[in-house]
């Protein structure tokens, strides 16, 4: 449990880091809170050596809602997410799922950059950033771009960022409606068996939008435009959530691990899924 | 003066002596990060070894070339079999009479075994050397499962075959196959099948009690420092056992006992896991030797969890016969029991299988056969009690289980099938159809107390409801009610039938009173977080008089304290604390010859009360112990050597028998498999209380260890013998968020053999908790079918049950 030795740098301005960037290429990584990256360093699956913490950079750390736009800085931490009054009347969704992050210690250093950048299906932020439609901004040597949660995530722990880009910050439109965040895990500090974002509108007893985005049952966070579908235009009755669960377990792909095979997953997924419906419409 | 104006009730308060819930005197240091645990030991040039570890679980090494990790700046040394062959030290004896590569000699028997120690001036640089040591391995057929294990032609140790092919005797008798390692026989085998034929009700169950892993917070590790110049070795380390370490170092390396010091420091958490010798001690001893520096190893978490001393493994099968009425008459049980590569089992020498034949329970059995057979299959070594003593966990988890079955079979209640079946009080000393004779017990009072204060018949009848709803379409949620009464075995042991390499299980307490009133106590024994520094004391403040804050308990340091076996199994209390109370009596014998002399009477005319010896008849007239502890050094008495001191040496008569009734509710969501405990009740007997608080402490660490264990902790193999469960995202470790409000209760059997009548409590509330959750589990789907399934019970495990008996559909 001891990495590979490695170089430590800490620069003050994201151009230093960009240069870094394009000075060693693939050898390379950024690091926020560290707490996906380091212990896949200290178990030598991952070999960096030239390391760059991003804590010394100025407004990373920033979290601004204006004209119906939220956006949080990349190295805004979990417990800042949670402890954020503006937030948590503005996309009440994000606090819920970062309770379900870990435990108080890991979201004292946990960053929201780090859990959308890194790649890693069992990060929760990711699924919850699909179901809001967010878009991260990507900073490199030629300038910012930016690219959709919805587009990010092309396989485990890959994405669309460059090797040279750093994410440093997320937009969210101010979500409508009712939300969930609903998550089984086997226990504290365990990636999801199973779990699902929902952000839902309600007009007149029947639902006119709906965004759904699961976690941790494929190799990438999964966005059923299929689901949500399926709930509009309904009441959101057993049929129209059996429909929602169909069409989601049409998209998902999960694989078996300590947590269960894949039947149970999809079961489980199933489940947790119409839970979240549940509550996110009892909230619209 | 003060004490004319004390009340007698004052006194006592004063001692904090036993039954007193004294605040443990140990939590100052460790609340505030003051605690010195071996990773502490820093020693001037102190180098740091660690381990390449195997990548197989069966393979040949044809080659291990060290070249390029001698080239990593830091690296001092890659020791390997060859070197240590030499010395006789590539092999190591087990405490179970077998033996164990320290460094792969030739092969690999299981994933993460010691193929080399990599020698460093710090642990960066060992881990960098360790990634370029360079193993050949040759993969060799693996086998995981036991049962195959002993139908295979692929042999595990080539060692333990004769030339001819033949199969020579182990330590523990004949062996029928060369992966067979003994057959362990208790009880009457034909009187038992007899019974079991003739039966009016039989049923037979098998069950798994998975391989688990103790996982203390610290890990193991040791300090070795050979002083060249006067030719003394010191090995500081996480032993639970020191004085034993000790001893078999000096048997193995030839060093004199006398120039060998053992100290265990502060220690972590033992469970079981640090009780066994591990290739990290002698590769570090011989490695100080060959550097002339004090060398460090300790393991990581993947280490502790993948090599060192696994716990359970046991395929359990039971036969359990009763009259249609319900009285059990007969039960037979059969164990194939997973040992890993090497038999590196913790248990006294006697009983290969520890304490397995307490299988019988607290059950009046008449008739019964425990036959067990020990396997290696290609996984770590070990086998030690984890938070139980020698393999009870095991016994109280298939006694508990074989009731449930059988009150399924009879359709009867289970608290009133253990009711009818309880040993009677009038029974005690009870002598158990597989050999143990129970000391006391009183278990009708418990389970009648027990099932009162949960209201159990209230929870029988929400129960049917809840059933009702479900089927009803109301409810998605079941209800189980898991009962468990189990009677643990601890306190190893008397020395007629207890040893470990031959060392017998008494232990040991030495003190010397200081001529001011206050006074240091030595054991052989050695606390990993029980508190010993906090219960001993109070056990010598009422046995002498002095306040337990004047007295300091100190234990681990085989150059400084008395001769003594450590600390597991219970044994602390039931032996050490026995020691204790004896020479606390022998102090105060010698106190009240001195406080007969002051106070010009006979010896006779002399009696103790609380802190002094008063003139009987004229309490005006006395002795407090700390005068008469002054007196001891400071006055010429006649006939009286001068100092206060003593030691003694406790052999117990018997084992004590700790016993208790636990109630678990628990609601089983039937489509996510999540199981939420709303209830504990644990009611624990273990004899006489010393510290109330200790007792709660203990009790709610070992229900937590328990639901660990039933509910989701396990080492998990795949069929190529790699370790699923290695690091602690997959081992669960419960944290306050996973574990339930637990309510504690007790009631007080005193031990009739036991000089101050306490039994042991640490290990009850695994013993007992474990069978507790379990049944929980099971007795929530029993109205649907269920008989049984194997822990750990796991979101989906208890998922799969609901599955397979249709309850999805």
């Amino acid at each position: 449990m001891i990495p590979a030795a490695f170089d430590y740098y800490r620069p003050t301005k994201m151009d230093d880091v960009i240069a870094l960037l394009q000075e060693h290429g693939d050898d390379a990584r950024v690091m926020a809170g560290g707490h996906s990256l380091i212990p896949m360093m200290k178990l030598r699956m991952a070999e960096i050596p030239h390391l760059i913490d991003l804590q010394a950079i100025d407004g990373l750390n920033e979290i601004s809602i204006e004209d119906g736009q939220i956006t949080i800085g990349a190295m805004v931490t979990q417990h800042d997410l949670i402890n954020h009054a503006g937030l948590e009347a503005a996309a009440p969704i994000l606090r819920e799922a970062a309770l379900q992050i870990a435990d108080p210690q890991v979201r004292y250093m946990g960053t929201v950059g780090g859990n959308v950048a890194n790649g890693d299906p069992g990060n929760d932020m990711p699924g919850v950033m699909q179901c809001l439609d967010a878009t991260f901004a990507l900073v490199g040597p030629d300038g910012e771009r930016s690219v959709a949660a919805r587009d990010f995530y092309e396989a485990a722990y890959m994405t669309a960022r460059e090797d040279e880009e750093v994410l440093t910050s997320v937009s969210i439109p101010a979500p409508q409606g009712g939300y969930a965040y609903e998550k089984q895990k086997r226990k504290i500090g365990d990636y999801a068996t199973a779990a699902a974002a929902v952000q839902i509108v309600k007009e007149d007893g029947k639902c006119t939008a709906a965004s759904i985005a699961m976690t941790n049952l494929s190799d990438t966070p999964i966005y059923s435009v299929d689901a949500g579908a399926a709930l509009v235009g309904t009441a959101v009755d057993a049929a129209a959530l059996n429909a929602a669960k169909a069409a989601m377990l049409g998209n998902i792909d999960p694989t078996e691990d300590n947590r269960g095979p894949v039947a149970f997953k999809k079961h489980v997924a199933g489940v947790i899924l119409a839970r979240a419906i549940e509550r996110a419409w009892s909230r619209a | 003066m003060k004490d004319e104006v004390e009340s007698r009730d004052d006194r006592v308060a004063n001692l904090k002596g036993m039954g007193c819930s004294r605040k443990r005197v140990e939590d100052a240091r460790f609340t505030q990060g003051k605690g010195n645990y071996v990773d502490d030991i820093k020693l001037d040039g102190m180098l740091f070894g660690d381990f390449v570890r195997s990548p197989y679980a069966h393979a040949r090494i044809t080659n291990i070339n060290a070249e390029e990790a001698l080239k990593v700046p830091g690296v001092l040394a890659v020791l390997t079999a060859a070197d240590l062959e030499p010395l006789g030290l590539h092999w190591m004896p087990t405490l179970a009479g077998d033996k164990q590569m320290v460094l792969a000699d030739g092969k690999v028997l299981f994933q993460g075994q010691e193929v080399a120690f990599v020698v460093a001036e710090d642990r960066f640089a060992a881990a960098d050397g360790i990634e370029a040591v360079e193993v050949d391995y040759e993969e060799l057929p693996v086998i995981v499962d036991p049962f195959e294990a002993l139908k295979t032609d692929v042999v595990l140790r080539e060692d333990l075959v004769a030339q001819d092919g033949s199969i020579p005797d182990g330590a523990h008798g004949p062996r029928t196959h060369p992966n067979h390692i003994f057959t362990w026989e208790a009880g009457e085998k034909e009187a038992t099948e007899q019974v079991l034929d003739n039966a009016e009700v039989l049923v037979e169950e098998s069950m798994y009690y998975h391989r688990t892993h103790p996982c203390p917070l610290e890990t193991c590790g040791c300090v070795a420092s050979m002083d060249k110049v006067n030719g003394k070795l010191t090995l500081w380390g996480t032993f639970q056992a020191p004085h034993a370490i000790r001893t078999v170092v000096s048997l193995i390396s030839g060093i004199e006992e006398h120039n060998i010091r053992v100290v265990s420091p502060d220690i972590g958490g033992g469970f079981g896991n640090k009780v066994g010798a591990y290739p990290g001690y002698v590769c570090s001893v011989v490695a100080s030797i060959v550097t002339g520096k004090p060398v460090k190893w300790i393991e990581d978490r993947m280490d502790n969890l993948m090599t060192t001393a696994f716990a359970r493994d046991y395929h359990m099968t039971g036969k359990i016969s009763a009259t249609k009425e319900g009285k059990i008459t007969g039960l037979h049980c059969h164990v194939t029991a997973d040992h890993g590569g090497f038999d590196a089992c913790a248990d006294p020498t006697k009983f290969p299988a520890g304490f397995m034949n307490i299988c019988t329970g607290s059950y009046d059995i008449p008739t019964a056969f425990l036959e067990v057979d020990g396997v290696y299959t290609n996984k770590a070594p070990g086998g030690v009690s984890y938070r139980c003593s020698f393999r009870v966990t095991e016994a109280v988890y298939f006694i508990e289980r074989m009731v449930e079955v059988l009150a399924i079979e009879l359709g009867m209640d289970a608290a009133e099938l253990r009711r009818i079946n309880f040993i009677k009080k009038e029974q005690f000393p009870y002598k158990a159809a597989l050999g143990w004779e129970y000391d006391s017990g009183d278990y009708h009072t418990a389970w009648d107390k027990a099932l009162t204060s949960v209201d159990y018949d209230g929870l029988r009848a929400e129960q049917a409801q809840r059933v009702e709803d479900f089927k009803a379409g109301k409810t998605r949620k079941l209800m189980g009610v898991g009962l468990s009464f189990f009677t643990e075995i601890v306190g190893a042991g008397p020395v007629k039938n207890c040893d470990i390499l031959g060392l017998g299980m008494f232990d040991s307490c030495e003190i010397r009173i200081h001529p001011t009133g206050s006074a240091i106590a030595r054991l052989g024994t050695i606390s990993q977080g029980q508190g010993h520094a906090t219960t001993f004391a109070q056990i010598l403040a009422s046995e002498i008089g002095l306040p337990a804050d004047s007295i300091t308990i100190e234990e681990g340091d085989t150059d400084t304290a008395p001769y003594g076996l450590g600390t597991y199994g219970s044994r602390s209390t039931p032996v050490a604390g026995a020691a204790t109370a004896m020479a606390g009596r022998k102090i105060r014998a010698k106190a009240q010859m001195i406080a007969a002399y002051l106070l010009e009477v006979h010896d006779n005319d002399v009696e103790f009360d609380v802190d002094r010896f008063v003139v009987k008849g004229a309490p005006e007239k006395f002795k407090t112990m700390k005068e008469i502890a002054f007196a001891a050094y400071n006055q010429a008495i006649p006939g009286i050597e001068p100092g206060l001191e003593a030691v003694s040496y406790y052999d117990p008569p018997n084992m004590t028998y700790p016993f208790g009734a636990y109630v678990c509710v628990m609601d089983i969501d039937v489509d996510t498999g999540v199981p939420e405990i709303r209830r504990f009740y644990a009611l624990d007997d273990c004899g006489t209380r010393i510290n109330p608080m200790i007792i709660e402490g203990q009790v709610h660490g070992g229900l937590t260890e328990a639901l660990a264990v039933a509910l989701g902790q396990e080492i998990a193999y795949d069929d190529m013998g790699n370790v699923k469960t290695g690091t602690l995202m997959d081992f669960f470790l419960p944290t306050a968020w996973e574990v339930p409000n637990y309510e504690t209760d007790h009631t007080v059997t005193p031990s009739p053999h036991h000089p101050i009548g306490a039994k042991g409590v640490g290990e009850s509330p695994h013993v007992g908790g474990v069978p507790c959750f379990s049944n929980a589990v099971h007795d929530a789907f029993r109205a649907f079918g269920l008989r049984q399934t194997n822990m750990p019970h796991d979101h989906w495990r208890i998922w799969k049950t609901a599955n397979e008996l249709g309850l999805h559909d």
